[in-house]
């Protein structure tokens, strides 16, 4: 069977393998070839998952084909004078930094994770790092998308311009839908300046103290790169650790960061020199996968400690990450789909979603990226399905028991 | 009275009280246009629900008859996107008016879709914080009606649009139904169905709660004016101070045309009559950081060209200075009895060429457009003023404004920023999207409104909607 489906792919993409469970792997050499596989499938009545480096989550989906961006690597079209690039999905991360990076600028997303991690999967995972606090959600990043959807068509949502209201947002809902309504090909991208300067100080210590000293910081008028709180488990360390961020000339940046000592006099900062620093960051990218798990709470940074105390009672410890400006908090670990859904209901309560960023197939399928849907959204969910994948073929458990 | 249908103003004056429902022709008049002059079209009948219940009891009540509706915000739009025709029941949402709950520490308010939009920033002024999305028809236009076009505003380039600064909503659907979509952080139940109804144009549903991102209020804020000779050159440094890093809270052009019509207005700023452009740049935040930045943008303007460089001294000036640029669109309105607002998107280093091909446009087809923009993020606003009675002179407006879209369109860009499309660019969104992509939007809206009710026929070519269900049906 799977030799009989290889030899059709071959006809549409342009190189097909097999992985090591011997599933017919296509690798696309574009977006209308990624369209052709999804079209073939639909037609076939074939199952498909979507792979990137395979380096966040595991490449387990039981399906019948798997279709990897690993040749979508190209960057189209790279405007830093009006602060934009279009790019293929198949790219890394770091390969992307590296390609942007002789030009003075940047995609402020730092994801956790491995750094060959793809941009197709940071923007369908919508998976985002401390920065958030400066520069907004994932999807803020995006001003448009070349979607394959499940029955093969290529759709262009959005454009290359930082503004633009035209047509419904579709590249809203590709982004962190886990690749539900398609996959992403190709997204232009908003671009930041790189600072002159970026410095990261940081201080350990309890949890309380350290969570009121961050809450108080995020009430400064100071524009923080990232204020992140970090649990012993994710850095290694015996205490807490609280980081920020600043960013911007060496004048501003040493302005910003005697401020920040005023108002905190009762603790005892370190300026993490590049080692320091890069190592607090892998930490946190890093930490995100020492753990089968990992989850995202979408909380208010008021409500965090109250969220903490709901996840104690029901996950281990676990390695945690929270932001205290805009909130939100990460969490890795060992959990069963069973606690992740008693978890969102308690969650529910407090108002905040939880969403499975990773895991292994049977607790994705069992517990589903999202859960605790809230009144009408699961009926729209599964219409806006019918729409881009009617037969289903993209393997994706976006709720419990998907696929 | 006949036209209404006795039976239905009854059902609905049941649900909302007779003294809401506006049958009169004189009376439906008063909606038969938004700010789009060259758009008319008179409702079936004019409903005014007080309540979310009531929304709901309405959009069932005509799920019911299969009855077309339209959610009307103030009325405010530039796209003829909140008109309805005589088979459709106008549904405005003044009355859901009230700022329900402002919590200061996590910087969030949670408020009905009528509440306009500067009433909500004078409400949350005294706790230190702001509602950062600013259309220029802020006095009047509501945070209802900014949802459903994701509407921008100057100060949008440092703070995003209204999809950045939305975190939930409640939507009722058109079979009357409840979706809570979102939630106080921003993070999603599911998909991001939050990100996908900003900016529907009212075709999904009627937003009747909406929970909204705050900012603090800046602690320093420096206004700038810099004059220059050439339009050119004035582009060339809006550029320069994107490409050095630095974004403004706001970065705004206007050129000659629009500096004499509000300088001719009681809407007087004091801009330099002579100069071919002004740049209007606004920094804000912690008083270092807009220091610095002010060093650096006072030297790009320079090295630029601009001829002077004025910082506004006090709050009063300040306000005077902004007065001009958002009250430019009524000042134009002295010069000709109908003014077309154009809204396009270019690439910023693109303005300096873009611009002078809307120059020569206007030039061919005998028109005088005058530009007031959000020079920052590259959003012009070419404007022609005309006399619409003059059909030839309509006529020539018309292709001259599709002409300037397909100049913004052929520099990369697109055909609205901020505005929407409606009913005014519908035709042109085959000129930025293929037919698979309008056709996957044509059934996206129908996910939501599978008859096709809400705000019938605006924004995607009907004939896209119809091949769509063609093709599915074989």
């Amino acid at each position: 069977m799977s030799d009989a489906i290889a030899e059709r792919l071959r006809q549409v993409a342009g190189r097909v393998e097999h992985d090591e469970g011997g599933i017919p792997r296509a690798l696309p050499n574009d977006g209308a070839e990624a369209a052709a596989v999804l079209g073939l499938a639909h037609a076939e009545g074939w199952r498909a998952r979507v792979e990137g480096a395979g380096t966040w989550c595991p490449t387990d989906a039981p399906a019948d084909l798997a279709l990897a961006t690993t040749n979508l690597t190209r960057i189209k079209q790279l405007a830093p004078g009006d602060l934009v690039a279009t790019v293929e999905a198949g790219l890394a991360m770091t390969d992307l930094d590296r390609a942007l990076a002789p030009h003075g600028v940047e995609v402020a997303l730092d994801p956790p994770g491995a750094p060959e991690r793809t941009l197709g999967s940071v923007l369908a995972t919508a998976t985002a790092g401390p920065r958030r606090q400066a520069v907004g959600p994932t999807r803020d990043h995006v001003l448009g998308l070349a979607v394959a959807t499940g029955d093969g068509r290529a759709v262009r949502a959005g454009g290359t311009v930082v503004k633009n209201v035209a047509g419904y947002d579709l590249a809203k809902l590709a982004v962190g839908s886990f690749g539900a309504f398609g996959v992403i090909t190709e997204a232009s991208l908003r671009l930041r300046t790189r600072p002159a300067r970026r410095l990261s100080m940081l201080v350990t210590g309890g949890f309380d103290p350290l969570f009121d000293a961050g809450r108080s910081l995020a009430g400064l008028a100071i524009d923080f790169g990232a204020i992140e709180l970090a649990s012993p488990g994710l850095t290694g360390g015996p205490d807490w650790t609280l980081a920020i961020q600043l960013a911007g000339t060496d004048e501003l940046v040493a302005s910003m960061a005697e401020r920040v000592r005023a108002a905190t006099p009762a603790l005892s900062w370190l300026e993490a020199r590049d080692d320091a620093a890069r190592q607090l960051a892998d930490a946190l990218a890093q930490g995100a996968l020492d753990g089968p798990v990992t989850l995202r709470l979408g909380a208010l940074a008021d409500a965090i400690p109250e969220l903490l105390h709901q996840l104690g009672e029901v996950v281990p410890e676990g390695r945690l990450s929270a932001g205290l400006g805009r909130g939100g908090v990460r969490w890795t670990g060992e959990a069963q789909a069973r606690a992740i859904g008693e978890l969102r209901q308690r969650a529910a309560a407090l108002e905040v979603p939880i969403t499975l960023e990773r895991a292994p197939w049977p607790v994705r399928r069992a517990a589903g990226h999202f859960g605790a849907y809230r009144e009408g959204v699961g009926r729209l969910t599964a219409k806006l399905r019918d729409v881009f994948d009617p037969s289903r073929v993209l393997l994706v458990p976006l709720e419990a028991g998907d696929g | 009275m006949s036209q209404a249908g006795g039976e239905l103003v009854r059902a609905l004056g049941a649900i909302v009280g007779p003294r809401w429902v506006r049958t009169r022709l004189a009376e439906r008049r008063a909606y038969e246009a938004d700010g789009l002059p060259t758009h008319h079209s008179v409702p079936r009948v004019v409903v005014l629900p007080g309540s979310r219940d009531e929304v709901a009891a309405i959009l069932a009540l005509l799920a019911r008859g299969r009855i077309p509706w339209v959610a009307r915000g103030a009325g405010t739009g530039l796209s003829g996107g909140a008109l309805a025709d005589p088979e459709t029941v106008l549904i405005p949402l003044t009355r859901l008016n009230r700022i329900l709950a402002v919590d200061g520490e996590s910087r969030r308010a949670r408020i009905e879709p009528g509440v306009v939009n500067a009433k909500l920033g004078e409400a949350v002024a005294p706790l230190g914080l702001q509602y950062c999305p600013d259309p220029s028809s802020q006095a009047a236009c509501t945070v209802g009606g900014n949802v459903a076009e994701n509407a921008g505003g100057p100060h949008c380039l440092k703070y995003g649009v209204t999809t950045n600064h939305v975190t939930a909503l409640d939507v009722i659907l058109a079979d009357g139904s409840l979706a809570r979509l979102g939630s106080p952080h921003g993070d999603q139940w599911g998909p991001d169905l939050v990100g996908l109804f900003v900016g529907s144009e009212g075709m999904f549903g009627v937003a009747v709660e909406i929970t909204v991102r705050l900012e603090p209020l800046p602690a320093t804020i420096r206004t700038l004016l810099a004059d220059f000779s050439s339009v050119r050159s004035a582009s060339e440094a809006v550029g320069a101070i994107i490409a050095a890093g630095v974004v403004p809270a706001a970065l705004e052009m206007m050129d000659q045309g629009t500096i004499l019509a509000v300088e001719a207005s009681i809407y007087a700023a004091g801009y330099p009559t002579d100069a071919a452009a002004v740049l209007l740049v606004e920094l804000d935040g912690a008083s270092e950081a807009v220091e610095i930045d002010d060093r650096t943008v006072t030297a790009i303007l320079r090295s630029a060209g601009a001829r002077e460089i004025r910082s506004a001294s006090s709050p009063a000036e300040r306000a005077r200075l902004w007065q001009g640029r958002k009250k430019a669109f009524g000042a134009m309105g002295r010069v000709a009895p109908d003014l077309v607002v154009q809204d396009a998107v270019v690439p910023r280093t693109s303005l300096p060429q873009v611009l002078e091909e809307i120059g020569a446009i206007g030039a061919r087809h005998q028109l005088t457009v005058c530009n007031v923009f959000h020079a920052g993020d590259g959003n012009l606003h070419p404007n022609i003023c005309f006399d619409g009675r003059d059909r030839a002179l309509a006529e020539r407006v018309e292709r001259a404004s599709r002409e300037i879209m397909e100049a913004c369109v052929g520099a990369g860009g697109s055909i609205t920023g901020e505005h929407g499309v409606g009913s005014d660019k519908r035709e042109y969104m085959p000129l930025i999207f293929d037919a698979p992509t309008l056709e996957t939007m044509c059934a996206v809206r129908r996910a939501f409104d599978p008859t096709e009710r809400a705000n019938p026929g605006k924004v995607i070519p009907t004939h896209y909607c119809r091949e769509w269900r063609e093709t599915r049906a074989r």
